[in-house]
């Protein structure tokens, strides 16, 4: 059956409301919580410091450590058993490749920059609400960056694409199709890119482009928020 | 280190002072808001002074354990989350995160907090068992009173899901009925420095205190559970001198359950 009207109501190319902020965390080098929808990450960036153990130092440049965890109440249905998980790792690795395209971490050799990524509440949409988080965090903490990173889940539901799926329609009966993607808002070029289900190649192209213009939305919404926390008091 | 840092405290002490400008025994701003996470059945979210920190409940209906079998079961866990200080670190809960966690649970447990015996479905069978995780989002001192503060918080909001036919559990909604709840304990942590008690510690107190007791204060003024750290003794006065100063703060942390 064709997916004629949102569950909740949303045009097919409309995010859920977001909102950001930045420097949430005060015992952090840099945070950030961004939330979309009543999907919430927050990010907290610790360094660059001292890695250990020193094996996995790099004596060349300084590395990115990625922790993404869901908070044992946070998801739907029963809770979650804290601890790593295999999705929990992945997604740390994907979200690791979306963000440092955008760093240099070689003034920093043998050092670790850690980002914990954490959420209290989840409604799908969350390695891509924690990578626009973590860059955010990642801003605050005054590491030069080449660009922003932003992110959405695009999809095709019943046969109709769409921006930011939430978890009914991820979990639509008559096929859905999940397409995380992260974005460099200034020069297009896309970092993250996953996809669960069925789609044609000519779909595909349509609801990247589609993506690529919500990660323009979901930019301007971090800037704003970077330079909310930034801003000269008078 | 320790004493450098214990002498400088102590000296501010003797002015009737902390390192923020507080009293002794004076709180930081406590704030506290309930329902702050829509997937779990009850949560609440705690800030005294920078110190943050997230409780939520869920509920699944489970077997009762063998020697409890009409009663639902209690788990309080604790999460030192990285995220919130770069004093913990990633992995299974350390010491002081299961410590953390079990004074919690004392608190609520033996003061019979939640009747365990309404939330027997099926003796022997099925009953409710309530799980109760703490996660810090900013570690700033006092991490035992936020989180004890909170857990009532979040046990008072929370609301049982509803049940399907064959008794599994529909997470999607919620009913309007809350949990069986006959106490509210506050737990308060005095802190001995020196010859100086304090409550509502900073990090740096909590590294150089000699002495901590945690006392947890039931509704009707009765102690419901206690808990001694720290590695110097303490005498019978002493004890009863942190009691009577706990109490006294439980009445000004109880307000803010209203």
């Amino acid at each position: 059956m064709a997916y004629t009207k949102r569950f909740d109501s949303r045009k097919f190319d409309e995010l859920r409301p977001i909102s950001a902020k930045v420097g949430v965390i005060p015992n952090a080098d840099g945070s950030a919580m961004f939330k979309i929808g009543k999907t919430t990450a927050y990010a907290a960036v610790y360094g660059p410091r001292d890695l250990h153990p020193k094996f996995l130092q790099n004596p060349s440049t300084g590395i990115l450590r990625i922790s993404y965890n869901m908070m044992p109440f946070s998801g739907h249905g029963e809770r979650v058993r804290p601890g790593a998980s295999r999705r929990s790792r992945e997604i740390a690795m994907v979200t690791q490749n979306a963000l440092l395209p955008v760093l240099d971490l070689t003034p920093y050799p043998n050092s670790v920059v850690d980002i914990f990524i954490e959420l209290p509440q989840t409604d799908a949409g969350t390695r891509c609400a924690g990578i626009s988080a973590a860059a955010m965090a990642l801003a605050d903490a005054g590491l030069e960056m080449k660009d922003l990173v932003s992110a959405v889940a695009v999809g095709r539901v019943g046969g109709t694409l769409l921006a930011d799926l939430n978890y009914e329609e991820e979990a639509y009966k008559e096929g859905s199709t999940d397409i995380p993607v992260a974005i460099l808002p200034n020069s297009g070029k896309v970092t993250l890119l996953q996809m669960d289900g069925f789609i044609k190649q000519e779909e595909l192209k349509k609801v990247l482009e589609l993506a690529k213009k919500k990660c323009e939305e979901i930019y301007e919404v971090q800037k704003k928020a970077l330079k909310e926390k930034f801003k000269v008091q008078k | 280190m320790k004493d450098s840092l214990k002498q400088k405290l102590i000296e501010y002490y003797k002015k009737g002072l902390r390192f923020d400008g507080r009293k002794l025994d004076e709180y930081r701003k406590i704030e506290l808001k309930t329902g702050v996470t829509a997937s779990a059945e009850g949560s609440a979210r705690v800030k005294i002074g920078k110190t943050d920190l997230i409780v939520g409940v869920k509920m699944a209906i489970e077997q009762p354990y063998p020697d409890t079998p009409d009663k639902g079961n209690l788990m309080v866990n604790a999460e030192l989350m990285p995220l919130s200080s770069e004093q913990f670190e990633p992995g299974p809960p350390g010491e002081e995160a299961i410590e953390l966690a079990r004074v919690v649970d004392r608190g609520i447990r033996e003061s019979e907090t939640i009747d365990t015996t309404k939330l027997c479905i099926i003796p022997g069978e099925k009953v409710w068992s309530i799980m109760i995780d703490i996660c810090t989002i900013n570690a700033d001192g006092n991490l035992l009173d936020a989180a004890a503060l909170g857990t009532i918080a979040a046990l008072k909001d929370a609301k049982f899901p509803k049940l399907n036919k064959d008794n599994t559990v529909n997470y999607e909604e919620k009913t309007n009925k809350g949990l069986p709840l006959t106490n509210e304990p506050i737990e308060v942590t005095v802190l001995k420095i020196g010859d100086f008690l304090i409550v509502d510690p900073l990090p740096q107190e909590e590294k150089a205190f000699d002495a901590r007791l945690t006392v947890a204060v039931a509704k009707d003024g009765q102690l419901c559970a206690l808990q001694k750290g720290g590695t110097k003794p303490l005498t019978i006065e002493e004890l009863d001198e942190m009691v009577t100063l706990a109490k006294q703060k439980s009445t000004m942390l109880r307000k803010k359950l209203q």
